[in-house]
């Protein structure tokens, strides 16, 4: 083996990693975010409607769930450019990671309210509250419980996933990491500081998620 | 207080409810008896506009549940209902599990709702479990648990189905121990049941429903003591084996 | 419009072709990770349930493979290789790293089948006069498989679709060749929505039949 590794490079800028990682965590999070409201809404649509709208959402869901992130991701960014939409590469990466955590998240939640027996709508029902209160204050609640796990793996998968943020451009990351690269030829060195970084950065969120899960679910 | 004229009511092809005429007046203790997949917990259901009905009417302290202009949630405000499974909200308190309702549908401060809910647990015994879960309480406790928050919505009558049959035996009496405290102090009621002994001692009158209708109705004694009808005698006869 | 220049052209049926084989690639690397990946990754579920410290120091390891982007590790060991001496073109480094990936979640899919089974019934065979190997074929298999089979399922389509970042050491799956000819025909949408269907069309089926057999065995 007659490879030099240089690690000095890296380690310069180590403060640009890292705040590339805050973007990072950003885009993963806004994603989730909207892939909870997105995803809450397309499961209720799924399980409740008939028609065109649950058509849309079975379309959605299975779309997700059944071709590459990465694909989904081309398809805002160039797709979209051919009827003269363009977007900034933080948009396509939120737009990519939020159609397909929505798509996936449905699904959970849709297991999710599967596992609520309908007693419980019944008994809330029989208290005179409106199917609204019913959903808000004794269903979603429990729902989330249930979900929450696999909500958990699916921010992970959210801040795996914004790394194709490189192959459209957006300096999360992954992307800066590309940048520092090309530019240093470290590739390895490079490479192998931000799979440290990702490592860390998942840790950190299932601890937090574990945290937050003893505050949240005390029963 | 509660009236029921021609109801029918079917599932799909079904007919579970072939014309009941019924009233119930005012502190009136109605127990409803039957075998299973005669009507009688549909009959709680259709009372409390849980279930659509095909035909006839219900009425309820003078509103017609089933009319189109009629607001459910309101009317079943009126009305608490207690279910064979206990349906404790798992991830709310006993004491939430109870201030919710008066909290949200019947807009009171929220001072004056935990006042309530704990007044109506403490009433039921369970004044001891208000900050714990559900979860840590046993069936009987959850059972008393559910008949605290029908109560908090101060209803006019109170409709149980089944309230025990879920219950290991021995949690039974406590139950029916509250749901005796709640005849003695005049509230209206109608109690899907499998205890004779408990219809025959609390009830004023005992309904006997057979495949969708009303077969015999009387006071207990008669109605035990005395059974006119063939198909009540035979499941007397059954249940008392 | 008639172009001047032959460097962009209209998508032929020749296309279609070219995507269709590059299907086929991607099918191909696709079924190589997850057989192999699959065997590799229940010896590893095995070996987690045998011990703590082996399940301690090994779980550990698939952590880290698995909180590391795919994408990471492609470039990763695509540039570790030649350090060490090794020429590998795109197909093998793509199929190595996919190969690892996979056994790294099908270990732990193993480990859950392994603890379905739970300590009783193992006891209850081997009371019988069971050695370990026959307590792992006939109770172990049959029963953990059952248990587990969802899982082990949305792992595999999760190979299926993550194959496409293999697209970025220059293997010509389907992802690779939807880029080449978005580049020549400047046609986005309809490629990326034929590759779309290509893969779809790969995922939906066997995600659909896994579905109905669980609810098959679940009644």
């Amino acid at each position: 083996m007659d490879y030099n590794f240089h690690w000095r490079p890296v380690f310069k800028t180590l403060p640009d990693l890292l705040e590339s990682a805050i973007l990072t965590v950003e885009v993963a999070v806004l994603s989730m975010v909207l892939g909870i409201l997105f995803g809450l809404a397309l499961s209720l649509i799924r399980i409740h409607m008939t028609g065109p709208l649950k058509w849309f959402a079975v379309s959605w869901i299975e779309l997700a769930r059944n071709t590459p992130a990465l694909l989904q991701l081309f398809f805002f960014g160039f797709g979209l450019g051919a009827f003269g939409i363009h977007f900034s590469p933080f948009l396509i990466v939120l737009m990519g990671l939020t159609f397909n955590n929505s798509g996936y998240l449905a699904e959970n939640f849709r297991g999710g309210f599967n596992a609520i027996p309908d007693t419980q709508i019944r008994a809330s029902l029989s208290l005179g509250m409106n199917s609204f209160q019913t959903y808000t204050r004794i269903i979603i609640p429990q729902v989330l419980r249930i979900v929450y796990h696999p909500m958990t793996n699916q921010m992970v998968w959210a801040v795996l996933m914004s790394s194709l943020g490189m192959l459209v451009g957006f300096r999360e990351l992954s992307g800066e990491t590309q940048f520092f690269a090309s530019k240093t030829y470290r590739i390895f060195e490079y490479f192998a500081a931000t799979a440290v970084i990702y490592y860390v950065l998942v840790k950190i969120i299932l601890g937090a998620a574990k945290l937050m899960a003893l505050r949240l679910f005390k029963y | 207080m509660i009236k029921i004229s021609n109801l029918y009511k079917s599932y799909d092809d079904l007919e579970v409810l072939k014309g009941i005429n019924l009233n119930v007046s005012k502190g009136e203790v109605l127990s409803v008896i039957g075998s299973s997949g005669s009507g009688k917990s549909t009959l709680l259901y259709c009372i409390n506009g849980l279930e659509p009905i095909q035909q006839g009417q219900i009425i309820v302290d003078d509103i017609d549940v089933h009319a189109s202009d009629t607001n459910l949630n309101s009317v079943r405000q009126n009305m608490g209902m207690v279910f064979q499974q206990w349906n404790s909200f798992p991830h709310l308190t006993v004491l939430e599990n109870v201030a919710l309702a008066p909290r949200i549908v019947s807009k009171l401060p929220k001072a004056q709702a935990l006042e309530i809910a704990e007044k109506q647990l403490r009433h039921v015994g369970l004044g001891d479990k208000l900050s714990k879960y559900p979860s840590a309480l046993s069936g009987g406790q959850q059972q008393r648990l559910a008949i605290a928050r029908a109560l908090a919505m101060e209803p006019k009558c109170m409709l149980f189905d089944e309230a025990t049959s879920a219950l290991d035996p021995e949690l039974v009496g406590e139950v029916l121990d509250t749901i005796r405290l709640l005849a003695e102090e005049g509230m209206t009621m109608i109690c899907v049941t499998h205890e004779m002994g408990f219809a025959r001692e609390v009830s004023d009158r005992v309904a006997f429903f057979h495949e969708g209708v009303i077969e015999e109705i009387n006071q207990p004694e008669e109605l035990f003591g005395a059974p006119k009808s063939v198909y009540l005698q035979k499941f007397l006869s059954k249940v008392k084996k | 419009m008639e172009s001047s220049s032959t460097y962009f052209s209209g998508f032929s049926l020749n296309d279609l072709w070219y995507l269709g084989e590059a299907a086929l690639r991607t099918l191909w690397i696709s079924v190589l990770a997850i057989s192999i990946g699959s065997v590799i990754g229940i010896f590893l579920g095995l070996a987690l349930s045998v011990s703590r410290v082996v399940a301690f120091t090994l779980g550990t390891i698939l952590d880290i493979f698995r909180s590391v982007p795919l994408i990471i590790q492609l470039v990763l060991f695509f540039n570790f290789a030649p350090i060490i001496g090794l020429r590998l073109n795109p197909f093998e480094a793509g199929l190595i790293v996919l190969i690892v990936y996979t056994s790294c979640y099908v270990a732990n899919v193993a480990r859950g089948g392994i603890e379905a089974v739970g300590q009783p019934m193992r006891r209850a065979a081997r009371s019988l006069g069971m050695n370990y190997w026959q307590d792992l074929r006939y109770v172990v298999w049959p029963i953990g498989l059952r248990a587990v089979f969802p899982a082990w399922v949305g792992v595999a389509l999760g190979v299926l679709k993550d194959s496409a970042l293999v697209s970025i050491l220059g293997y010509v799956e389907l992802l690779k060749a939807s880029q080449i000819l978005m580049t020549r025909t400047q046609e986005a949408i309809l490629i990326l929505s034929i590759a779309g269907a290509f893969y779809f069309a790969l995922s939906y089926p066997i995600s659909y039949y896994a579905t109905r057999l669980e609810q098959r065995w679940s009644q």
